[in-house]
């Protein structure tokens, strides 16, 4: 079987309505200035470490846009961009990565799970959260998301198998940015493409040029009617490439060249829609810079409502550990509420 | 509440009846796992559910423990009430990435605002003579996961109420049966749907010499040594734990402080299983009452074995109960 990535932009091809298009680009714009910003503060010490997603904005992007607002997203850790598009406030991600409590529950109202820090556990779960929509009689579709590295994974092969078993409602979207860390795709796997495997579990396979926000929103989408026609899962995988370090902590001069990085460059998700909206009529330096200005004046009224979180109380340690606390939450909650630690409190 | 009418049952019929009554009760509950549904469970303790119940309800799943248990954690966050079976507690090994990193944390990461009211059942711990792996006592292990709650019956009456609770429970308990209870001997077991509280060590036998504290498969082991110690005049506490988390530590040292010696007895590999956590217990909050050291039985650092002419040296028994009361006694 000879699988195409799915593309548009390269072909100059418009296949969308014209809000549709906008309504991406705004997105992904949107969260690359988040990217871009929240690199800056981790360099400042006002942000834990933080995995960038520069480059990969319309993969996530492409499927976060494609779902209805009763679907949920069950991401893995470089999915900030997917949870900015699906409505979480920004200053939520902000405590997210500060790992402040108040970033670790996510508000009601806005159906994203946090993000997941091993990998590929995710993935049966999204099943399970699928399912529980069938048993609801309430049709919502789950999108999940993993990096090529991720499909490694038992959890990836479980969780595959058994969505295509019990034809779960799910997108499973495969970002292959090319490295898990530093090790490449050649050294994951001696397949072509990820997507070649959904055969084997029994579900519709497809891939696309994953820094091509027209293929992955349109193919999301038909895996979104398909998923919510009851006729199971779609695994989408999305070629593409993280511009930016695994995280803030990572140095990808040791494992990739300049070259590599520079002939991806060039195909920034971002300047590619945005070229084809210039090409229309629909985009210019104007809006461009209104935009920016908004999402500047955004940015800064969210982060000051992120520094106004209070700090953590010593007691939240123990605190949600169970519904009702054990005995030994109790004591131990009594004693980080006197400002003691629990051995001064005997 | 105990309901006045019982009927003599074995352990997998009462834990049969309560899956039936918990299903019936509230739509939300699922059962499934490998070969729950049409073949009703490897022991049967499934038998018939699916035929009553329906095969949305009641289902088998792929050979996969930790789709299982990941599904599972899904369903839960969905708003659905999962009980899963893993086979045997010896198969939870692929499943602890999800049971260590998931299951007992989401309450916790979420601020509250997701628990996760997943039970898992699984048969565990040895004197049947199984093939390797299908022995083992990881209780020890689950106990260390933060979030989980882990509960252990030693009667159908126990195991009826105690799992009625652990489905109505919002946070995902782990309910291990040992596999030696199952059909061993048939007991008064109330009928209709009656729950007995998680959290609470019981005295099963009364006595001043010493205490003998244990659970699940090791409570019989441990009234019989108590039987064959009171035909020779001396009377030993039982404590069965019952819950191993929460743990009910109050209970327990009230039991040690009364006899002043106590024994721990387990069926799990000695080095780092649960009763090293009960003798640490006893000594933080009850060493002045001690009269000699806390002394454990337990599985030997080994595998457990699955040659049953060796395994019966390995699980504890009423001798080696014996020998260690011997030595608390005359320390």
């Amino acid at each position: 079987m000879k699988l195409k990535p799915v593309a548009y932009l390269e072909k100059g091809e418009f296949p969308l309505e014209e809000g549709e298009a906008l309504r991406l680009y705004r997105a992904m714009r949107r969260a690359r200035f988040f990217d871009e910003k929240a690199v800056t503060l981790q360099r400042q010490g006002r942000l834990g470490v933080y995995p960038p997603f520069m480059g990969q904005e319309a993969a996530q992007v492409g499927v976060a846009l494609a779902l209805g607002e009763g679907d949920w997203v069950v991401p893995s850790y470089r999915e900030s961009a997917m949870l900015l598009a699906r409505g979480l406030p920004i200053h939520v991600l902000i405590l997210y990565w500060r790992a402040h409590p108040a970033g670790w529950g996510f508000p009601e109202g806005v159906r994203v799970v946090n993000p997941y820090i091993p990998i590929a556990t995710q993935i049966p779960q999204a099943v399970g959260l699928a399912l529980a929509g069938r048993y609801r009689g309430e049709d919502w579709v789950v999108a999940t998301s993993i990096g090529d590295g991720g499909t490694s994974e038992g959890d990836f092969h479980e969780g595959l198998n058994f969505a295509a078993v019990f034809q779960a409602p799910v997108v499973f979207l495969v970002q292959n940015n090319g490295y898990a860390i530093s090790v490449p795709r050649a050294k994951q796997m001696r397949v072509d493409y990820i997507a070649r495997r959904a055969e084997g579990y029994g579900m519709p396979g497809v891939v696309v040029d994953g820094n091509d926000a027209f293929a992955v929103y349109l193919e999301a989408k038909k895996a979104v009617e398909r998923a919510r026609r009851g006729e199971g899962p779609t695994l989408l995988e999305a070629l593409t490439y993280r511009l930016a370090p695994h995280t803030t902590s990572d140095d990808p001069t040791r494992y990739r060249t300049r070259e590599e990085e520079e002939a991806w460059r060039r195909k920034d998700p971002i300047l590619r829609l945005r070229k084809a909206l210039e090409e229309r009529g629909l985009w210019d330096e104007e809006r461009e810079r209104a935009l920016l200005e908004e999402l500047e004046e955004e940015f800064a009224r969210e982060l000051a409502l992120a520094d106004q979180a209070p700090e953590p109380r010593p007691e939240e340690i123990v605190e949600h550990v169970y519904k009702e606390m054990g005995p030994d939450q109790r004591r131990a909650y009594e004693a980080l509420r006197r400002g003691l630690h629990v051995e001064e409190a005997w | 509440m105990v309901a006045e009418k019982t009927r003599l049952l074995n352990m997998v019929q009462a834990i049969n009846e309560a899956l039936d009554l918990a299903l019936s009760r509230d739509g939300r509950v699922l059962v499934f796992g490998e070969d729950v549904g049409r073949l009703g469970g490897v022991f049967r303790v499934t038998e018939g559910l699916q035929a009553k119940h329906g095969e949305s309800r009641v289902f088998d799943t792929p050979l996969a423990e930790s789709g299982i248990l990941g599904m599972a954690i899904g369903l839960a966050m969905g708003g659905m009430r999962p009980v899963a079976e893993i086979q045997f507690a010896g198969f939870l090994y692929p499943a602890l990435d999800q049971i260590l990193s998931h299951l007992g944390r989401w309450r916790h990461r979420s601020r509250g605002r997701v628990g996760l009211p997943v039970v898992v059942r699984a048969p565990y711990g040895g004197g049947v003579h199984t093939p390797e792996q299908h022995a083992d006592s990881p209780e020890a292990i689950l106990a260390h996961a933060p979030g989980v709650k882990v509960v252990i019956p030693s009667s159908p009456e126990r195991a009826k109420g105690l799992l009625l609770s652990a489905i109505e429970d919002e946070d995902p308990v782990f309910f291990l049966e040992a596999i030696k209870l199952y059909r061993s001997a048939r007991a008064p077991v109330p009928e209709g749907y009656y729950t007995l509280p998680l959290g609470k060590a019981r005295v099963v036998r009364q006595g001043k010499a010493a205490t003998l504290i244990g659970y699940g498969g090791m409570v019989e082991v441990m009234l019989e040594a108590a039987e064959v110690a009171a035909r020779e005049g001396v009377e030993v506490m039982v404590v069965d734990l019952e819950t191993l988390v929460p743990l009910d530590e109050d209970t327990l040292l009230e039991a040690v402080r009364e006899t002043g010696r106590a024994v721990v007895v387990y069926e799990a590999m000695r080095t780092g299983g649960f009763g090293a956590e009960v003798a640490a217990r006893i000594a933080e909050g009850a060493i002045d009452h001690l009269e000699a050291p806390v002394l454990r039985v337990a599985g030997y650092d080994a595998p457990y074995p699955p040659f049953s002419a060796i395994e019966d040296l390995y699980r504890p028994n009423a001798r080696r109960v014996l020998a260690a009361l011997r030595k608390v006694l005359t320390y």
